[in-house]
């Protein structure tokens, strides 16, 4: 276990050397020692692997961070299946990205500063996962929400994406600010932030359906939700597309987004203690799934209809903790990150190939020039849509419609059953709209295939584990968690998995009527009347930036504004404006004039003689 | 002898650098660094050779070194210097924001070089004088001291910035705001020594002395207020902060960096170590008030700092916010919370001192300070930019750097006693973000406005910032030397704090 550290060192040392290299290192040197660190990283991973499966989970205390009385987080890591599962994907998924990227932003600039973030990040997100205790825990978190910032406004110098950026941080910080209060409480009831004792001293101090251990629970969803783009904190993933295509692919899609999936995972003695709240963050799961694949139906912008896609699978993993079906959650973290990063790396391959153009109007015809990316999207949507037996979607989507169905939450099944038929039509429409038909532009009809191994590579790897192959991949969680709801129970799991492939199947051959053989029609409809309103309504997705820009920001610029002059100082500016004041009246009187000084004198002395005389 | 040669150092050296600019201009920045650079020494082998973790006696305080002389006798007034290990990381602290302050003075001051370095180490001598000091009337001495190289620094050598913001105008709103607050600190030392006077018949100013004194509930809170409005106005706390935004902005960047960096902490190290220790049940009855205020001061400071036009005056207001979090840190009173504290100042030392100074190596660049006339210089400045990052980053409490070790030690030491206040003081993490980002966004990124790059950082320029980097990020990993030297003093304050709150009027739960 002592490489443990090794799998933050190094993409950290290839931050420090990125970073400390002052006379600029040239683009092939900056992608090399990026690319490097990462892919030792996922070297040091392997190794572990093959370590955990000889010996079982182990832990690492580098040092005490902080000690005070009984305040003593450490910097402690600690490996079992479930960290180990993450491991794997943030460092084997991330290799791949940033190899990738290597091609993505050849000829660009600015690559010394984006893989020192990339590798920043990944450091972060293994520190995220690794740690023993929250405090570390909240130390990764943090990082990877800087690194997301610093990665979405990378051309900073449109201010539309800095101000993209912003958002992003300052949305996911409110969720912080809830996981902090989180720690707060947690502490201060049970005396640590060390996972493990954490979990124990919950168990005994608190009885099922504790209302601190509800509360506790509430505040640590807060911070889920900001991280993982759940309502109502989801608003800032649609504008973190801003970013570089690989930095969606890798912290917006595969890792950083469903570090609120972790976190809950991890948590999971302290949730299920909290059953009223676990509850909650299944239904919360379950409308976002739903409102986010309403709001892809009706995007434009290719990298937009995956944001969405991403928000929608990752409400399917809320729906599985909230089931308890924790493992199934797991599950699909990881087959997603293989299929949704197969996703945005071919997104982006079009991207790069159309020279920059990602309206999805303005494309079209594709499939023929870009074979690859269109063999990606075909490979990558199946997973998404969960196309039966051949994807690896389609295993880890039913497992957690069936716990579902096992846990008796039969709202939250319908939920997820209408997502699956709302994935498949998305899906579909973005590939057709992508690649059939007409190409809509120049720059779709100019697309040139990329070529190497740099961009090849990571397409292959990837489009691979998005089939029934990657579903193979077994997490080794055994014993982790609680037993899921459908661990004993068998009835109806063959007639569910039946109706959910009919779903898939159904909502694939509706797509391709809608957009194959009735488009002039769909056209016509969302044109006018409802049909736009509806459209424009999902477009803008469901309206939560209009409301939050009114209930929140712009009261807070008016705060500003209003008091940006600084109005308690200016209350005691008054007093020395008084005193100016009382100077000038004041020094008038001195004014040398001796015909003034008598008259003053001589009233002055009658009234203090009128005074005098009628005063008593 | 030590303490004597810590206090004796910048003074002499300050005469010696303003006799210097008659052989040529460079020799008093030398003899300053070099002054420095011995107090840093000193303060280092201090801390290396002391062990600051005493058994506490229960009587009061130990102190690691002291040094007494009569001074004034008739009146018990005596010269007493005494050390122990908050005035250690404290002075540690001075000096090596001194040794900064010179450095970025180098190419900026240009005028009456020898003057400038006399008042600048007067004012750091002045600092460790009130961090030694613990007879009052000597504290009082010091205190009043440092003002006055400090409104000489910034009415001399200041920037005038628009019409009705003059430098002059600036130190004198610096001047009578601490003057005045510093006159009812007199008071209300006076009234003490009486008190202590009417009970045992003898004058003294001794600290150990006069925190015997028996006084009444009325007459406690009244002396307490006189020391807590003194120590307020320097911090800032809220309603008295209005002369700290104007004197940041046209200060000199070396005055900027002391005025955040050290003249702000003496105010915090009065706190804990005269209005708390002396007056422990009326703080304790105080302690909702000035956690309020605290709480006032994150959210004001914060949102003043949204709305800044002018870089330094944005980072002044930071300054606020995060005083308030050291506000609210010691009148919690926990030993978590209190040794937060002293991470918290010297983290927001480091990250504020940073900013200053980025601020004014941008402002040699482009000659303003407006930030409307910003943005997109990134990539134009060279590691500028980055650097600035760095410390937008440490001042919204990133975890990793020192701020976010001293911030969250303050919030999770301050729960148990007050949730309210801690629930509201979070919110202050999303504000702080908003306004270090805001400033990035302003100043770094967007559509560059213009043609053309500027000088990258020099050597010197360089150094510093990574040097200052470095410590905030060993800091902020690696706090426990910190802690372990200052655990006792803070321990000693937490003691005094805890047992007048078992008072029966004041138990159970402080909260809003």
């Amino acid at each position: 276990m002592a490489l443990l550290p090794l799998t933050f060192l190094l993409p950290l040392a290839g931050t420090l050397v990125l970073s400390l290299w002052r006379r600029g290192p040239g683009e092939r040197a900056c992608a090399l020692v990026g690319v490097t660190s990462v892919g030792l990283a996922a070297l040091v991973t392997a190794g572990l692997a093959v370590r955990f499966v000889e010996d079982g989970a182990a832990g690492l205390t580098l040092w005490t961070w902080i000690a005070v009385d009984d305040f003593r987080p450490t910097i402690g890591l600690w490996l079992d299946g479930l960290s180990l599962t993450l491991l794997g994907v943030i460092t084997g998924v991330g290799f791949l990205i940033h190899l990738f990227a290597a091609w993505y932003l050849s000829g660009e600039g600015g690559s010394r500063r984006f893989y020192a973030y990339m590798n920043l990040f990944v450091a972060s997100m293994v520190l995220l996962v690794l740690g023993d205790n929250l405090l570390l825990l909240f130390l990764g978190w943090e990082g990877v929400g800087l690194c997301s910032y610093l990665l979405i406004g990378h051309y900073y110098r449109t201010a539309a994406n800095g101000w993209a950026a912003f958002k992003a941080f300052i949305v996911t910080r409110i969720g912080d600010v809830f996981l902090a209060l989180g720690l707060f409480l947690l502490f201060r009831e049970l005396g640590t932030l060390d996972i493990a004792a954490l979990t124990d001293r919950a168990a005994e101090a608190w009885t099922r359906g504790d209302p601190m251990a509800s509360l506790a629970a509430l505040l640590v969803l807060g911070g889920a939700l900001g991280k993982s783009a759940q309502l109502p904190l989801h608003t800032w993933l649609a504008d973190a597309m801003a970013g570089p295509t690989p930095v969606s692919a890798l912290i917006h899609a595969a890792t950083m987004v469903t570090a609120g999936v972790y976190l809950i995972a991890r948590l999971h003695g302290l949730f299920v203690l909290a059953p009223a709240v676990l509850l909650l963050v299944g239904v919360i799961g379950g409308l976002t799934l739903l409102m986010a694949g309403f709001a892809a139906l009706a995007q434009t912008d290719i990298k937009r209809v995956l944001a969405y896609s991403t928000m929608s699978q990752i409400g399917y993993m809320f729906l599985a903790l909230g089931v308890g079906a924790f493992e199934a959650a797991i599950f699909h973290l990881m087959t997603h990150a293989f299929f949704k990063a197969l996703l945005f790396l071919s997104a982006g391959a079009v991207i790069v190939n159309c020279h920059h153009e990602q309206d999805m109007r303005r494309l079209g015809g594709l499939w023929r020039r870009l074979p690859l990316p269109y063999a990606g999207f075909l490979i990558g949507g199946a997973a998404l849509a969960a196309l039966p037996l051949v994807s690896a979607g389609f295993y880890s989507k039913d497992e957690i419609l069936w716990q579902a169905l096992a846990a008796g939450r039969g709202g939250l099944l319908l939920a997820g059953l209408l997502g699956a038929l709302l994935t498949s039509l998305y899906t579909l429409r973005l590939i057709v709209l992508t690649f059939h038909g007409e190409a809509r532009s120049d720059a779709a009809r100019q697309a040139r295939p990329g070529r190497g191994l740099v961009h090849g590579l990571p397409l292959g790897v990837l489009a691979v584990l998005s089939t029934a192959v990657g579903a193979g991949i077994t997490p080794p969680l055994a014993g982790l968690f609680p037993a899921s709801p459908g661990a004993d129970a068998h009835g109806g799991h063959g007639l569910l998995e039946a109706v959910a492939a009919a779903t898939a199947l159904a909502g694939l051959a509706l797509g391709a009527w809608l957009w194959g053989w009735r488009r002039a029609w769909l056209g016509r409809v969302v044109a006018r009347g409802w049909g736009a309103r509806l459209w424009h309504w999902w477009h803008e997705a469901w309206g939560f930036d209009v409301l939050f820009e009114a209930l929140l920001a712009r009261p807070y610029r008016g705060l500003v504004r209003r008091l940006h002059g600084d109005a308690i100082d200016a209350g005691w500016q008054r007093l020395a404006g008084q005193a100016w004041w009382m100077h000038h009246g004041l020094s008038r009187t001195q004014n040398g004039r001796l015909r003034r000084y008598a008259t003053a004198m001589v009233v002055g002395a009658t009234l203090v003689l009128l005074g005098l005389t009628f005063g008593d | 002898m030590t303490l004597v040669w810590l206090i004796l150092i910048p003074f002499l050296g300050g005469l010696l650098c303003w006799q210097a600019e008659r052989v040529n201009e460079v020799a008093p920045r030398w003899l300053a660094l070099a002054a420095m650079a011995l107090e840093l020494a000193i303060t280092l082998a201090l801390w290396w050779g002391g062990d600051y973790r005493l058994p506490q006696v229960e009587a009061g305080p130990a102190w690691g070194l002291e040094w007494r002389v009569p001074w004034i006798p008739r009146f018990g007034i005596e010269v007493h210097l005494a050390l122990d290990g908050l005035s250690l990381v404290l002075i540690a602290l001075t000096s090596l924001l001194g040794l900064l302050a010179v450095l970025c003075s180098w190419r900026e001051i240009v005028g009456r070089v020898g003057f400038f370095h006399l008042n600048l180490l007067w004012i750091l001598g002045g600092v460790v004088g009130v961090f030694l000091a613990i007879d009052l009337f000597l504290f009082f001495f010091f205190w009043e001291m440092m003002l006055v190289p400090m409104y000489f620094l910034i009415a001399l050598w200041g920037h005038s910035g628009a019409p009705g913001r003059t430098r002059i105008r600036a130190a004198v709103k610096f001047f009578i705001y601490t003057q005045a607050s510093g006159l009812l600190m007199l008071v209300a030392i006076l009234g003490l020594v009486f008190a202590q006077h009417a009970h045992s018949g003898e004058y003294s100013f001794s600290y150990a002395v006069l925190r015997e004194t028996p006084l009444s509930d009325g007459l406690a809170m009244w002396l307490m207020l006189g020391f807590f409005v003194a120590f307020a106005v320097k911090l800032p706390v809220v309603p008295l902060h209005g002369w700290l935004p104007d004197a940041h902005a046209q200060a000199p960047t070396a005055g900027s960096v002391d005025l955040a960096g050290i003249l702000l902490k003496t105010a915090a190290y009065g706190m804990l170590r005269f209005a708390l220790p002396l007056f422990p049940e009326a703080s304790q009855a105080f302690a909702p008030v000035a956690m309020g205020l605290g709480l006032v001061g994150v959210v004001y400071g914060a949102l003043l700092a949204c709305g800044q036009q002018d870089i330094k005056r944005l980072i002044a207001y930071t300054s606020i916010a995060h005083m308030g979090f050291v506000l609210i840190g010691i009148y919690a009173g926990t030993q978590l919370a209190l040794q937060g504290v002293v991470v918290m100042m010297v983290a927001h030392a480091f990250s504020a001192a940073g900013l200053f100074i980025l601020s004014g190596q941008l402002y040699e660049r482009l000659h303003t300070r407006d930030m409307r006339e910003m943005g997109g210089l990134w990539g134009r400045l060279g590691s500028l930019p980055a650097f600035t990052l760095c410390f937008a980053v440490a001042s919204l409490g990133m975890p990793g750097t020192a701020n976010f070790v001293g911030e969250f030690m303050i919030l999770f030491g301050s729960f148990p006693v007050a949730p309210g206040v801690v629930v509201v003081a979070s919110a202050g993490l999303v504000l702080a973000a908003i306004y270090s980002l805001l400033l990035m966004q302003r100043v770094h990124f967007g559509a560059p406005r213009g043609e053309g790059d500027w000088a990258d950082l020099d050597r010197r320029e360089y150094a510093m910032m990574l040097g200052l980097v470095a410590l905030v990020l060993l800091f902020g990993l690696y706090p426990q030397p910190l802690l372990d030297t200052t655990g006792d003093a803070m321990g000693a304050v937490q003691r005094l704090f805890a047992a007048s709150a078992t008072l029966p009027a004041l138990a159970g739960e402080v909260s809003p």
